[in-house]
């Protein structure tokens, strides 16, 4: 178990592209972070600098106390889990299981002992003498999982684990992986493009976008107060609604809604909306056209326009709702404003409302 | 499952006549007339033949010349297959940790599998030529008289060079592309595993590059067999007195240079038995053991 320590890590490629800007950041011991963001974002390619598998350009990183820009991947003290399973076909499981430890040196009867443990906690006791090709998808991940877990590493490296796999044992080996990470409390960082899976396994987030980090965060910080319209619309399934208003004299003005605001910025703005602060309300102040009702059973999402933008309203299951028009209201607590050009969040609030929120109300909102 | 099919049973034999037709004309038809004429004694001139049996056959097993042919052409077999797929191996992993030039490199190997046999022959022996070929300077160098045609030793040396050299080309490319098909995240997976290079390529590449070994060894040992012919034919100079040569070489010459057309189909039939019991015997034994991805 340790530390990772990213000190303005970047790497350009032989052609010249620069696939991920100079990084900085650092993981606790035993923390789990998630790296997301969307395909070409730069995140494989930092997990795989971390790993020692691509050349770190400049910067340095260090796993616990040790600089390991130049170290082997072998000798990192390091174990990654990957898309596609990469178990060696022609081995069984258990010497799968088996073969870096045997490459270490370690003594037959350890090797027995670990292979066993690591069986049993990953219900892979019946399979042992398998061949990968006999194993379904998920019990393949598991023996991914077995071979990182017997190595007992410093560092878990996850590159999109899950991607392979159908929803439903996408959902359940989602929640294996994290509780395996709390039972053995390996520092991991695990990549994926999958905002769900960020939001859930994560002790802290890490978006990416473009070879650049936009934010790092718990999640409901990521969720609740995106840096960038690019986080604000990447997380969350619906995400955040961002439409154009306009501040004047410290007061917000959106189709309808005047918000007094904290700061005396004038000109136009992005204003952020989760679609679940939106609520039906016959008096509101927002008239919106609803176009389609999408019903998911547990709520129903609303799709219409303001305007002329596109708004999204999720409602609770016992709401009905139609088609055509509708009054909206909207808690202006939740408003997050971003600059209209550069796209960051302005540090600016509701008058009404505290500086900032206490983690209570946001932990109740995730 | 939904199976596509004719209608009628007569158009897919009428597709397929062509090609049934060929193997016919120049594969059964051969084949049964050399099995017949095994059975006969050929009158040299034409003028007839005589049936005698199974004497073709107990001839060959009591000749002292058959054996020692026999016995070349295993060592012959033996060491063209394990040294074309040795260098090709070893070709095509340096070829495959190469980034630059890579292309180049290749191309260049592989120009060697355009040559035909009988002009590989005779670049082997312009190479090997006895007063000014560049290869036996080199060996004149190190006190080797290199003497091709008249030596028996130094023959067959130059027969194996040269039907290695042919054959590498071929097996190198289904190895660099065995190569590059076994998944990239396999091999970092196992840079993770082991640091030593050779262990890696021995516990992981090369197990998983066994089918296309298995695949090739079959090809080289049919090509050592059988396709070699006219490297030897040129390197022997057209005189095979002396000279080493191999089983189907020795069809030929018997055949139609000795004008024994009996002893040599009672050879070919010889030849087809246990180029037929080698594949079978190579397949059922060998394949099980191989893992395919």
């Amino acid at each position: 178990m340790a530390q990772v320590s990213l000190d303005s890590v970047r790497k350009i490629y032989p052609n010249g592209a620069e696939a991920v800007t100079p990084s900085s950041f650092h993981i606790e011991d035993g923390e789990f972070v998630v790296l997301v963001g969307p395909s070409g974002c730069g995140k494989s390619t930092l997990l795989r600098m971390i790993a020692g598998l691509e050349d770190i350009t400049e910067g340095t990183l260090s796993i616990g106390e040790r600089i390991v820009n130049d170290v082997d991947p072998a000798d990192r003290d390091i174990a990654m889990v990957f898309q596609n399973y990469a178990l060696y076909p022609h081995m069984s499981v258990r010497k799968n299981i088996a073969y870096g430890l045997k490459n270490r040196k370690t003594p037959k009867d350890v090797i027995d002992a670990k292979v066993a443990e690591a069986a049993a906690m990953l219900n892979l006791n019946d399979y042992l003498d398998r061949k990968p090709s006999q194993l379904s998808g998920g019990q393949r991940q598991r023996v991914a999982m077995g071979r990182a877990i017997v190595r007992d590493p410093a560092l878990f490296l996850f590159d999109e684990p899950l991607s392979n796999l159908d929803a439903k044992l996408r959902n359940q080996m989602r929640i294996e992986i994290k509780a395996l990470q709390r039972r053995l409390g390996v520092t991991s960082i695990y990549v994926t493009h999958d905002q769900v899976e960020a939001m859930t396994m994560a002790d802290r987030i890490i978006v990416l976008n473009g070879g650049r980090i936009e934010q790092i965060g718990t999640p409901s910080e990521i969720y609740h107060n995106p840096a960038s319209t690019f986080v604000a619309s990447f997380m969350g399934a619906p995400p955040m609604n961002l439409v154009a208003g306009e501040l004047s004299e410290g007061i917000l003005s959106f189709a309808g809604l005047d918000v007094p605001m904290t700061v005396d910025h004038r000109g136009p703005v992005t204003l952020g909306l989760r679609p679940e602060d939106l609520f039906i309300d016959a008096k509101g102040p927002i008239a919106m056209e609803v176009d389609l009702v999408e019903e998911l059973g547990a709520h129903r999402l609303l799709h219409g326009r303001v305007e002329g933008q596109q708004l999204t309203v999720h409602l609770a299951k016992e709401i009905a709702a139609k088609t055509g028009p509708l009054r909206l209201s909207c808690d202006p607590s939740h408003l997050c404003l971003f600059h209209p050009d550069t796209g960051k969040r302005m540090d600016v609030r509701h008058k009404a409302t505290p500086q900032a929120r206490s983690n209570t109300t946001v932990e109740s909102k995730a | 499952m939904k199976r596509a099919g004719f209608s009628t049973k007569w158009l897919p034999i009428l597709l397929l006549l062509p090609q049934l037709l060929i193997i016919a004309i120049f594969f059964y038809w051969p084949a049964l007339h050399a099995v017949t004429s095994s059975f006969y004694l050929q009158d040299p001139f034409g003028f007839g033949q005589t049936f005698v049996g199974l004497e073709n056959y107990t001839h060959l097993t009591s000749s002292v010349e058959y054996l020692k042919v026999a016995k070349f052409t295993v060592l012959f077999t033996v060491l063209v297959t394990f040294f074309s797929l040795a260098l090709a191996l070893l070709f095509a992993v340096k070829a495959d940790k190469v980034l630059r030039g890579a292309k180049t490199y290749r191309t260049l190997l592989m120009w060697v599998y355009a040559v035909a046999p009988p002009v590989a022959g005779f670049i082997g022996l312009l190479m090997f030529n006895q007063t000014w070929g560049p290869l036996s300077d080199l060996f004149k160098f190190f006190g080797w008289d290199f003497t091709l045609g008249v030596n028996y030793f130094d023959t067959a040396f130059a027969m194996i060079v040269v039907s290695v050299w042919k054959q590498v080309p071929v097996n190198f490319i289904f190895f660099l592309s065995g190569l590059q098909s076994i998944p990239r995240s396999v091999r970092e997976a196992a840079l993770l595993d082991n640091r030593s290079g050779t262990r890696r390529f021995w516990d992981i590449t090369f197990p998983l590059l066994a089918p296309t070994g298995f695949f090739l060894l079959i090809t080289n040992i049919t090509y050592s067999l059988f396709d070699t012919f006219g490297v030897i034919d040129t390197l022997n100079k057209g005189e095979p007195g002396n000279n080493p040569m191999t089983l189907v070489y020795k069809v030929f010459v018997d055949g139609f240079r000795g004008n024994d057309l009996g002893g040599s189909s009672a050879q070919s039939v010889i030849l087809m038995i246990l180029v037929l019991a080698l594949t079978v015997f190579q397949f059922r034994l060998i394949e099980r053991r191989i893992h395919y991805t």
